[in-house]
Formats: C-alpha cells, structure tokens, sequence
C-alpha cells in the first residue's frame, strides 16, 4: 500500500538534498519527480498538492508532506533516528539547526550578486571554523564516543556529515584543525547505506553549476 | 531543582517571542534575562553558554538551549502541545513550519529601509491572504472543530494565533476574507492562559520600534 516516498523537486541539491541523504542513510529507496520548467511547478501548484505552493514536497504515507524541516523530521522518527527520548530529541534538533544554518549559507552562495561572492565564502569558512565545527568537535571530545546523542547514529550525525562534505567544497583542507571530525568523517562515510549514498550512481546530486542556476531562477523567478 | 525556564534575550519580541507565546499558553512561568549591551552579549560568549555565540538561549531542565525551533518543538513536546502521534506531529509542523515564514517577514521588517517598507507591507499582505491564512481558513472549515488539529489544543494555534496578531498590526483589516480565522482569533484570545498572556503587565513584549531596533544594533554589531 504505502510505496516509496516520492520527492517532488528540480533535479538538484538545495532543500532537497538534506532530505536525500535521510531517506538514503535510513536505508529507504525512493523516487524522484523533477521540476524541470516553469509549467512543472505550476501544475503541481494548480494540482493543489503544495500547501504553501512550494517545494521540496515528499509524498509519504499518504501524506503530502511540505516544509523541509517538517519532512526531516518525520523521517527521523519514523526511523529511529532521533534519539530515544525528548531530551536527546532537543539535542538533536539543536545540533541539526547548527548545521541548518551552516549549509544554508552554502547553498545560497551561488545566487548572490557576484561582486559579493568572496566575501560571502569567506564568511562560510569563518564560520564553519568559528562557531559551528567547534561545537560537534567539542561535543565528540566530551563523551568520546562515535556520534554525536546518545551513543547511537541519529539525524545530527547523517547532516553533519552532509554538512561537512559541503563545506571540503568550499574548502579543501577545512577540517585540518578538527581530529575528531576527520575521524568522524571516515566513520559516517563508511555506515553501508550512507556508502552507497555516496558512490557514483546514487540519488546523491552534484555541486550546483551556473548552467543549473540559471535553470532554478527561471522555474521560481527569483 | 530545576526551577522555572529563563530565557536569555533582548527586551524586545524578535526570535525569542514565539517561546514567551508558547510557554504563556502552556500555562508555565518564565524568567527573562534582558540584554541591553554589547558588552552582556560578550560577556555570555566567553561564558560558554550560547552553543552558537547566538540567543534565544532558554535555561530549562538543565540545559541551556538554543535554536528557537528546537526549544519549541522540547516545550510543545514536554506540555504536550505536539499532537498525539507522528502523523498529527507532521501536520503540526507544516503548519508551523509555514507561520514561522511569513512572521520572518514581520521580523526582518524594521530593519529594512525606509524605502523598502511600504514593499514589504504589500509582500507581507500578498502572502498572508494568498499563501498562508487561506491554508488555516479551508483546514478550520474543513472539520468545523475549534482548533487547527480538530478537538485538541496544540502549539500550531499558539503560533497562529500570534501569528494573526503581529500581521493585523501591520495591516488591521488582513482577516477581512477570512470568517473561520476571525472566530479562531476570538476563540484562542479567550483561552484563559492566552487572555492572561494578551492583558498588560504579562511578559508580551510590544511591537519593535526604533529604540528595539537601535538596541539590535548595538548589541550584535558586526
């Protein structure tokens, strides 16, 4: 009855992508329908299937579920992955909005005014290195063990390492300051299913190029 | 042991006012530390009790939060505010998800130009009666019960309810189609928690104005 979810979305990273690696890292297969023109989005808008005529939209469970942080969430209850009671939920939600707000920078950077772009990178790098890096360092020192709540893998670990993976883009050699991240790093990228998320030939999308860019601005006129 | 939440903020609605609504209607008493200078904000920094050198920060069952949503969803969760499973969990947070977009719109609005303000009025009243409010008007009249999840009482009304009143005192006639939202609005202002919130001398804080504004400045000047 229930089926794969189904992701609504262009057939890049952005909103999406977060949602992605759960799915992927839950072990859970599903589809993907691509936004590719305007006429694309309208018709899902005039379909009535977008409560607040936007998308990232995952059709899930009988639900037509919008509002990123909402899916997400969802996702990692039913799954597991959100901590085995409130409090370890309220560290998992604290350490995600951290990594929410790290690759929100990112994944604005391309549809900036480009005499701002320097600036805006520099300031990405700042503050993954400044204020948010230090945070989950620290917190692996504290209880020294392989994740980030409650001994067990959970959301924080899945979008951290999207995050970090992210932020190598931006820069290389971004984690050289951060043993434990590193560490971090090479164990979360060999949990099986997040493995294969990031073999080629994976749901997994590429970096976002100008050409793409340029197709994202036209289908949401921005 | 634990005593009441504290939450570290400015003197003013900003990001922290959702929590005051929300701890309000839960019927749970709060303290508030203000901060008025930069030299306080420092001051918290090197103290190590921000994770992200960022506020809200709220004191609560021993732990020092931060990230409005994350502190939000641990009140709705722990008063029980958050539905009674996933699935109503889910809705909760679209509809969240969704209000908590157009009041960013009302907080960004005095910090933007004189020029650009009579715009985002519009901007604020276009998505308002176009994307959001028509949303909460068809679920109310859809199942004819008092609140947003049917029968029970939960933080997506609180949301809203604060939600209605920060755009009507930008645009006093906002709800002027909308008859379900009208009735929901005296409803929700009569619950005895949240008439006690609405009367002067609670911990509501009054709409921002230029003194709010320059205090924002000086206080997280770059």
């Amino acid at each position: 009855m229930a089926g794969k979810p189904k992701l609504h979305y262009t057939k890049g990273r952005g909103k999406m992508e977060s949602i992605r690696w759960l799915l992927a890292a839950a072990g859970v297969e599903f589809e993907e329908e691509f936004i590719e023109t305007k006429e694309d989005l309208e018709k899902l808008c005039n379909d009535g299937v977008l409560m607040f005529q936007q998308v990232p939209m995952v059709e899930i469970d009988g639900m037509k579920m919008v509002q990123t942080r909402a899916i997400l969430s969802y996702i990692a209850a039913k799954y597991n992955l959100y901590g085995k009671d409130l409090k370890e939920r309220a560290w998992i939600d604290m350490y995600v909005e951290g990594t929410t707000d790290l690759m929100g920078m990112i994944m604005y950077l391309p549809f900036q005014p480009a005499d701002t772009k320097e600036k805006n990178l520099a300031l990405i790098i700042e503050r993954a290195t400044n204020r948010y890096f230090p945070v989950y360092e620290k917190a692996l020192k504290a209880h020294g063990h392989d994740y980030l709540v409650g001994n067990k893998l959970s959301w924080a670990d899945i979008h951290l390492l999207e995050a970090i993976l992210m932020a190598e883009e931006c820069k290389p050699d971004i984690l050289s300051a951060f043993p434990l991240l590193q560490a971090f790093k090479g164990r979360i990228s060999n949990v099986p299913t997040i493995k294969k998320f990031l073999q080629p030939g994976s749901q997994r999308k590429p970096p976002t190029d100008e050409k793409f860019i340029a197709v994202v601005r036209k289908i949401f006129n921005i | 042991m634990s005593g009441k939440p504290r939450l570290t903020y400015l003197n003013g609605r900003g990001r922290m006012e959702p929590v005051r609504w929300l701890l309000a209607a839960a019927g749970v008493e709060f303290e508030e530390i203000f901060l008025e200078t930069r030299e306080q904000y420092e001051k918290l920094i090197k103290d190590g009790v921000l994770m992200f050198q960022q506020v809200p920060m709220v004191e609560i069952d021993g732990m020092k939060m931060v990230q409005t949503r994350a502190i939000l969803s641990y009140i709705a969760g722990k008063y029980n505010l958050y539905g009674n499973d996933l699935k109503e969990k889910a809705l909760i947070d679209m509809y969240v998800e969704g209000i908590t977009d157009l009041m960013q719109m009302i907080l960004m609005f005095p910090f933007s130009s004189p020029e650009a303000k009579e715009k985002n009025i519009d901007s604020i009243k276009e998505r308002a009666t176009n994307r959001y409010f028509p949303v909460f008007e068809k679920v109310l009249k859809q199942h004819g019960q008092d609140f947003l999840m049917g029968n029970k009482f939960s933080w997506a009304d609180v949301q809203l309810i604060e939600a209605i009143l920060a755009v009507e005192e930008k645009i006093p006639a906002v709800l002027l189609g909308f008859p379900q939202l009208q009735a929901f609005k005296k409803r929700m202002s009569n619950m005895p928690t949240i008439k006690k919130f609405l009367q002067p001398g609670s911990p509501r804080k009054p709409p921002p104005d230029e003194c709010y504004v320059e205090t924002v400045l000086k206080v997280f000047k770059k």
